[in-house]
């Protein structure tokens, strides 16, 4: 069975139909890539995967059961974590608060267990703190800790998000458009982090603009143009695609 | 450069142990509102300064919890302290069906049904809701609070037990703000949809922020009514709230010694030049203004959290 499955959905703003009748199937422990041009879509069915906005018709399924009505705190809570193609970190706040803010839905102490700070609150404050330090060393950014978010570069908020998402503990990971900002030398630590992801049993949905980073990357692409899902297939074969060529790879190349 | 806070703070406290055998009994109770805006402003600080709600009806939480005291006081001749929890629990659960459809408004929308809050409260006390609420007299009657069988009726008597519960305040609200529940607030301030989509419950952590200063203020409305014995809806309006957002506004948001120096510059600072009695309000609002363009974050504004260090060892390889 597949981890995540889209069916029909379909997304309207007014007249427009950002996401058009799409379907697709993300396997487990699968790196998947959704391409397309901008505005066709990507991002709204990242939206709709994580509850941000509610699919007009359709359904979504993560490991069988339907989260289209639950709220995104708990589809979090179920496994599916994420990050945004517009970074949204929390600026003022250190990296490791905004890494252990991933952290939260794996914890359990509220504000009376921390008034009295019961020994169950300091052992599981002390496990977050653990377990946050260790995602910043897993995306490499360890070293900066201590400073805040807004202070470090775009290559490391795009890090820091992903740092953030991986604490959540997740099962599937969606990134949108993680290369976004980063120079070559980034694009290609960030393509060896998402492969230990993977390896790390996580499921990957990525939106990437980066060709290079979807084909080195992606074993299986799905292509959106206008909100309608065009293509799918491995790389070689989206890359032969006359569709494809036409709707979107063949802009590149003018 | 050296961190001298700590002997800032020591001197601070020992000043202020030292100033009722010393202060007439004027300044005492200067003192003592001090410490009980002091405490308003360390509950309303959880809403405004860590949650970042425009909640500018506190007031409404404050009177709740006074006319709880006063009404079971009077009626049932409870001594007064017991009915402190009581007090709390009574504003925090109202806090708690009022709260719920109104907190998913944002920044200015929250601002004026707030507003409306106090106003509604005020009214319904003034109209003598329910027949226990006295009308625009309010209650009178209410008994000295006793601890161990001494009875609390002088300035200084209060003065001990308010900035005690001011001390108790601190204590807990400094434990409340370095752990998750702590930053969970912080996070739906900085950015709420990357809260909820970083697995928050945002709209649960605004409730029980809320709630947390809603109990606290009910808290002190229990101290208020046992020093004034009489209360009427007038010690609740709208102004009163205006001056507790100030507070946190100019000490702060998020920051405990900074909404205690609030404290003291909004409802201590003005007595000192009651002579310019007319100018006063005058001079404040510029320095206010002043304020808001020049230290948008207040006074003092908060220190950042500190972690302890990680372990060594830890690294590659999370799971
Ligand atoms: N909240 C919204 N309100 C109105 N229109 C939107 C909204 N979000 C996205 N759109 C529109 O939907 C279309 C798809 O947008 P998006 O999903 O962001 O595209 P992509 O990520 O593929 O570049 C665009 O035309 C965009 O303007
Ligand atoms: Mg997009």
């Amino acid at each position: 069975m597949s981890l995540l499955q889209l069916q029909n959905l379909t997304k309207r703003f007014g007249g427009l139909v950002a996401v058009d009748d799409v379907s697709f199937e993300v396997p487990q422990g699968a790196i998947v890539g959704l391409i397309g041009p901008n505005g066709a879509g990507k991002t709204t069915v990242f939206n709709l995967i994580t509850g941000n906005y509610r699919p007009d018709q359709g359904d979504i399924l993560f490991e069988g059961r339907s989260i289209r009505k639950l709220p995104t705190h708990k589809i979090v809570a179920l496994g599916i974590a994420r990050t945004f193609q517009t970074i949204r970190l929390f600026p003022k706040m250190s990296v490791l608060e905004n890494v252990l803010a991933g952290c939260h839905c794996r914890t359990h102490a509220g504000a009376v267990a921390a008034m009295l700070r019961l020994p169950f609150q300091k052992r599981e404050e002390a496990a977050a703190l653990a377990e946050a330090h260790a995602e910043l060393a897993f995306t490499g950014i360890e070293h900066y800790a201590d400073q805040v978010a807004e202070n470090l570069s775009y290559g490391n908020q795009r890090l820091l998000e992903v740092a953030r998402a991986l604490a959540s503990r997740p099962r599937f990971i969606i990134l949108d458009e993680p290369a976004g900002g980063m120079n070559d030398f980034e694009t290609a630590a960030l393509i060896r982090i998402i492969r230990r992801i993977r390896e790390r049993g996580i499921t990957v949905l990525l939106i990437e603009h980066d060709m290079n980073l979807v084909m080195e990357a992606c074993e299986h692409l799905v292509v959106l143009e206008n909100g309608a899902n065009i293509a799918e297939g491995t790389p070689a074969q989206i890359q032969a695609d006359e569709r494809v060529i036409e709707a979107y790879l063949g802009v590149e190349e003018d | 450069m050296k961190d001298y806070r700590p002997v800032v703070y020591a001197a601070f406290c020992v000043l202020l142990l030292l100033a009722p055998f010393f202060l007439n009994a004027y300044w005492v109770d200067v003192l003592n509102n001090v410490g009980l805006y002091a405490i308003l402003g360390l509950s309303l600080n959880i809403i405004l300064g860590h949650a970042g709600l425009f909640h500018m009806g506190h007031a409404a939480f404050y009177a709740m919890g006074a006319y709880t005291t006063a009404i079971i006081n009077t009626t049932y001749q409870i001594p007064v302290l017991w009915l402190m929890p009581i007090s709390g629990l009574v504003a925090g659960v109202l806090a708690l069906v009022i709260a719920r459809p109104i907190i998913h408004l944002r920044g200015d929308y929250l601002l004026i049904v707030t507003i409306g809050l106090v106003e509604i409260t005020r009214i319904a006390l003034v109209n003598n809701i329910f027949g226990i609420t006295g009308g625009s007299n309010g209650i009178f009657g209410i008994s000295r609070p006793e601890i161990f069988g001494f009875r609390i009726r002088r300035p200084e008597h209060f003065f001990f037990l308010i900035w005690g519960f001011a001390a108790v305040t601190v204590f807990l609200f400094h434990r409340l703000e370095n752990s998750r529940f702590g930053r969970a607030l912080n996070y739906l301030r900085e950015d709420e949809t990357a809260a909820e989509g970083s697995g928050i419950n945002t709209a649960h952590y605004k409730l029980i922020a809320f709630v947390v200063g809603a109990v606290w203020a009910g808290m002190a409305g229990n101290i208020f009514a046992a020093k004034m014995t009489i209360i009427a809806p007038e010690s609740f309006n709208f102004w009163e709230s205006v001056i507790l957002f100030m507070i946190v506004l100019l000490g702060g948001r998020g920051s405990i010694p900074g909404v205690i120096l609030g404290a003291f510059l909004i409802a201590g600072l003005p007595e000192l030049f009651r002579q310019f009695a007319s100018a006063r309000m005058l001079i404040f609002g510029a320095i206010m203004i002043a304020m808001m363009i020049f230290r948008t974050e207040g006074i003092l504004p908060p220190r950042p959290r500190r972690y302890p260090a990680p372990a060594s060892g830890g690294g590659e390889g999370a799971s």
